[in-house]
C-alpha cells in the first residue's frame, strides 16, 4: 500500500506527459463550428462566374450532401488543396465554392486558369457572408448533408488522407441517410 | 541630464498602449466607441487566438471589431452584440468564459487539483512518524560532550 502511495506521483506525472504529448499532435486552428447539426444560415452571394447564380444556402438542400469550399486566389494552402478538389469533381462529388475576402475577377481567373472543381460559386468580396457561418480563414471545407445541415468542418487544405480517412467515409454516410 | 531624463520620463508617460483599432474604424460617439472598446477586449480573435480582437491586426479581427461597432450603433445591448459574435463563432471566443455546465471543468477544475494535492500533502505529513524528540540516551550524551569538547578545543 505504503509503494503504491510512492508511485502514484509518478504515474501522474506519465499520464499529464501523454496528455501533453497527444496535444501537441492537435491542430489548435481546428476548432469544431458551431453549427454542427445545425441548418447553414440563410445567405445568398453574388455569383463569381459572370452570367451565374452564384451561392445561396438553398443549394444546400437538394437530397444530395454537399461540400462547400471556402477559398481565395490569394490563399496559399488552397493551392495544395486545388488538385483534390479537381479530383472529387471528377469523381461526382458535390463541391459547391465561396471565393472569400476578394474581388469576383480574381477568383474567376483562378478557376480559369487551374480548372474549375464548383458546382455552384459565390464572391464574398467583404467576406461577410464566411462570417456568418463561423468562417475565420481559408481554406476551409464545411460538410452538408442532404437537409443543408453541417455535419463537419475541415480546417486547412483538404489532403488526399482527408478525405480517405474521415470526409470521404463522412459524404458515403450521409448519402445513406434519408 | 536631469533634463534628458525628465524628457524621457514624459515621453514614457505619454506612450499609451497601443490597439490595433484603427481610426476609420472607431464610432463618433465617444460613448458608444468606449463600449465597443470594452467589449472587443473581451472577445478573443480566432486567427491568432492569444490575442483579443482589439489587439489583433488580423484581418478577420477588423471585420469582428466593426462588426461589433455595427450591431452597438443599431442598438444592441452588450450580451445581445457578444451573443452575435458567439452565435458564430462559439463561445471559445470569450475571453472570460461564462459559468454554464461545459466549463465547469474550466472554473473549478484547478480548485479540485489544489484540494486533492492538499487532502495528499495533509495525509502524507501525518502519516509521517514524528522526530524522536529531546530525551538522548546517556550513550548519545556523552558522545555529544565529546563532540563539543572537541571542537571547543579547536
Amino acid at each position: 500500500m505504503k509503494r503504491l502511495l510512492f508511485i502514484l506521483p509518478v504515474v501522474g506525472f506519465v499520464g499529464l506527459l501523454a496528455v501533453f504529448f497527444l496535444g501537441l499532435g492537435r491542430d489548435p486552428r481546428a476548432l469544431p463550428s458551431v453549427f454542427i447539426g445545425k441548418p447553414l444560415p440563410a445567405f445568398a452571394t453574388a455569383p463569381l462566374r459572370p452570367g451565374d447564380t452564384g451561392l445561396a444556402s438553398t443549394d444546400f438542400q437538394k437530397g444530395e450532401p454537399a461540400l462547400l469550399n471556402v477559398f481565395a486566389s490569394w490563399c496559399g494552402p488552397c493551392r495544395v488543396e486545388h488538385p483534390v478538389l479537381m479530383r472529387l469533381r471528377q469523381e461526382g462529388v458535390v463541391i459547391h465554392g465561396l471565393d472569400w475576402k476578394e474581388d469576383a475577377p480574381a477568383g474567376l481567373k483562378w478557376l480559369t486558369e487551374r480548372g474549375d472543381p464548383y458546382v455552384r460559386a459565390g464572391n464574398d468580396p467583404t467576406g461577410r457572408t464566411g462570417i456568418e457561418f463561423g468562417v475565420a480563414g481559408v481554406p476551409e471545407t464545411f460538410v452538408i448533408d442532404k437537409q443543408g445541415r453541417v455535419r463537419y468542418r475541415h480546417v486547412g487544405a483538404l489532403t488526399p488522407e482527408d478525405w480517405d480517412q474521415k470526409i470521404g467515409p463522412l459524404m458515403e454516410q450521409l448519402r445513406k441517410e434519408s | 541630464m536631469r533634463r534628458l531624463l525628465l524628457l524621457t520620463a514624459a515621453l514614457v508617460l505619454l506612450a499609451g498602449p497601443a490597439a490595433a483599432v484603427n481610426p476609420d474604424e472607431q464610432l463618433k460617439d465617444p460613448a458608444l466607441e468606449q463600449r465597443a472598446h470594452q467589449l472587443s477586449k473581451t472577445l478573443r480573435c480566432v486567427v491568432c487566438q492569444n490575442q483579443s480582437i482589439d489587439d489583433s491586426d488580423a484581418a478577420l479581427a477588423r471585420d469582428l471589431r466593426i462588426i461589433l461597432r455595427e450591431r452597438i450603433s443599431a442598438g444592441d445591448t452588450d450580451s445581445q452584440a457578444i451573443d452575435y459574435i458567439v452565435a458564430r463563432y462559439g463561445s471559445f471566443v470569450q475571453l472570460d468564459p461564462p459559468l454554464r455546465l461545459d466549463t465547469l471543468a474550466l472554473w473549478f477544475g484547478p480548485l479540485i487539483v489544489l484540494a486533492l494535492g492538499g487532502i495528499g500533502a495533509f495525509v502524507y505529513m501525518r502519516g509521517r512518524s514524528p522526530a524522536a524528540a529531546g530525551a538522548l540516551t546517556a550513550e548519545e550524551e556523552a558522545d555529544a560532550a565529546e563532540i563539543l569538547k572537541s571542537d571547543g578545543a579547536r
